[in-house]
């Protein structure tokens, strides 16, 4: 019963992106596109297989080199990323928690905040160079803002009354805010911290086809300039599917911290 | 020896915004021994919460003092527990680690503390719920688990803020009788907020009968009742009515004052 449930579901989630594969498929080889602006995605199979195990050529200079792409990139995401966690969230609960701080501090960040990632290149390359160190201050910045504005959330709406439980059990200021403030914020730390793995990966992606001559995101910009692609097809996939997976794996680790949110949500009952 | 002292406190609410002050309690003046189980009563806006808030230290008082021991309360403490009208659990904590928080605090190992709480859990009557989330636990059920809390941190003082408002008439009554089980098996002092009569008088062995607006210690009654309390018998209706009398009483009178609100 329960494998039958498991299969169904399974295949409900399949229906949708096996008929946009076999339509696409269809396009390409019938020629109602030409194949060299839409690439069917047996070619793109051929091309990431090849440039995963470097088996058929068929990727060229890229060829076998996949498993280092993705290390680079996943790299820098995961340097980024961790400076931005530790950092959004130490200063987000400072300023959620005192006054004099947020007076201190959030006119600088909101001014800062609404400045796209992006519009950092320039900087970051005359900075940091060309290499590793750019892309991580990118995601940094990219990741760091959502994570800081969820964790001041997070700290903010927590009932006071939790705090003062929390005094008149004989908390002292550190007490509250490891055992009752950063406990009662982490749902929204982790929405931010979700929200954030998401523009780390874009941030890479953007800083490795600019300023980095290594990673997914410059083969992506290398396969445009010889009108490859597959290649460029096979690397967002490749990015997708990474990005898909530190999604996952960051679902994971928060159901495992907050066992308590389980079954909280609305249809939880249902399963 | 008086063990709770409450002298000459006022509490005056200003709001700055629009320049007007409230004044919420108004030359309250009791005080209280130990092992007994008081209950403020009066009707909502009177004050009585501010009051619980003062003994408790979230507030100051704008004029006045409260005592504890002869120790004049300057803020929040473990020696005085609090039982809030909404359960104010740790939703993150299991019912066990709920109830044990204060001795975590107090740096006692796991072991210790489990031990400790299972008491406080039986005593309550949740066991078998030690390893729920709050969130899985009825108001009644959650209501015992801010009971069990305020309990095994032994104050010398336990603060109650209208605890069973949010029940049902039924769990009510069960969480009533439990509560005054446990007070008499375990005595302790007890201040319980309450805008309903007839909970003052189940529980009680003083009510303190405030006045509306500002907030004034109308009457100070002591009850001379035997335990369980028959809600039925002749001297609890005698009691029921002398408080209801006090109360259409002082709504007359209230009725022909000033507004509440003066401006600064």
């Amino acid at each position: 019963m329960k494998l039958k449930q498991t299969i169904a579901s399974f295949s409900t989630k399949l229906v949708v992106p096996l008929s946009i594969i076999v339509i696409w498929e269809l396009f390409s080889r019938l020629g109602f596109v030409s194949s060299a602006l839409l690439p069917a995605p047996t070619k793109i199979l051929v091309s990431l297989g090849d440039w995963i195990t470097g088996s058929t050529g068929a990727a060229e200079v890229h060829s076998g080199q996949w498993l280092n792409d993705a290390a680079s990139s996943a790299w820098r995401v995961i340097a980024g990323y961790s400076l931005a966690v530790v950092t959004a969230v130490t200063i987000g609960i400072i300023i959620g928690w005192s006054k004099f701080a947020e007076k201190l501090l959030e006119p600088t960040i909101q001014i800062l905040r609404p400045i796209p990632p992006v519009a950092w290149i320039p900087l970051a390359i005359i900075w940091f160079g060309i290499a590793n160190r750019p892309a991580i201050f990118l995601v940094f910045l990219a990741s760091f803002f959502p994570i800081l504005v969820n964790t001041i959330h997070g700290v903010r709406t927590i009932d006071k009354n939790l705090v003062r439980a929390g005094g008149m059990m004989g908390a002292n200021q550190w007490h509250l805010l490891r055992y009752v403030i950063l406990p009662a914020a982490l749902p929204s730390i982790f929405s931010g911290m979700r929200i954030g793995v998401g523009s780390a990966w874009m941030l890479t992606v953007t800083a490795e086809m600019i300023a980095v001559k290594s990673g997914l995101g410059y083969v992506l910009w290398d396969a445009y300039y010889f009108l490859r692609y597959d290649l460029v097809i096979a690397s967002m996939v490749s990015i997708g599917l990474l990005g898909f997976s530190t999604d996952f794996i960051l679902k994971k680790i928060i159901a495992a911290v907050l066992p308590w949110q389980r079954g909280v949500s609305i249809e939880s009952t249902q399963s | 020896m008086e063990f709770l002292e409450v002298k000459n406190v006022e509490k005056v609410f200003k709001d700055e915004k629009r320049g007007t002050s409230v004044k919420a309690l108004e030359n309250i003046n009791f005080s209280i021994k130990e092992n007994e189980f008081v209950c403020l009563l009066g009707g909502s806006g009177c004050g009585k919460s501010t009051l619980l808030n003062m003994i408790a230290g979230f507030e100051k008082p704008t004029a006045g003092e409260i005592l504890v021991n002869r120790k004049k309360i300057e803020g929040m403490g473990a020696d005085r527990g609090m039982v809030f009208q909404a359960p104010t659990l740790m939703p993150w904590l299991t019912v066990s680690k709920n109830i044990s928080f204060y001795l975590k605090l107090q740096g006692m190992s796991r072991k210790k503390q489990k031990e400790e709480a299972q008491k406080y859990i039986d005593m309550v009557g949740l066991t078998g719920f030690e390893n729920h989330y709050p969130h899985e636990l009825s108001g009644g059920m959650n209501q015992r688990v801010g009971i069990a809390r305020a309990l095994l941190q032994n104050p010398s003082l336990i603060l109650m803020d209208e605890p069973f408002a949010a029940l049902d008439p039924f769990t009510k009554t069960d969480m009533q009788e439990e509560l005054a089980r446990i007070w008499q098996e375990h005595k302790r002092t007890i201040i319980f907020v309450t805008h309903s009569v007839e909970e003052a008088l189940i529980l009680g062995t003083k009510i303190i009968v405030l006045s509306n607006r500002p907030g004034r210690v109308n009457k100070i009654i002591d009850l001379d009742m035997s335990r369980p309390r028959d809600t039925t018998s002749p001297i609890f209706n005698q009691y029921k009515r002398e408080i209801l009398d006090l109360i259409v009483k002082n709504k007359n009178t209230s009725e022909r004052k000033t507004p509440i609100h003066q401006v600064i």
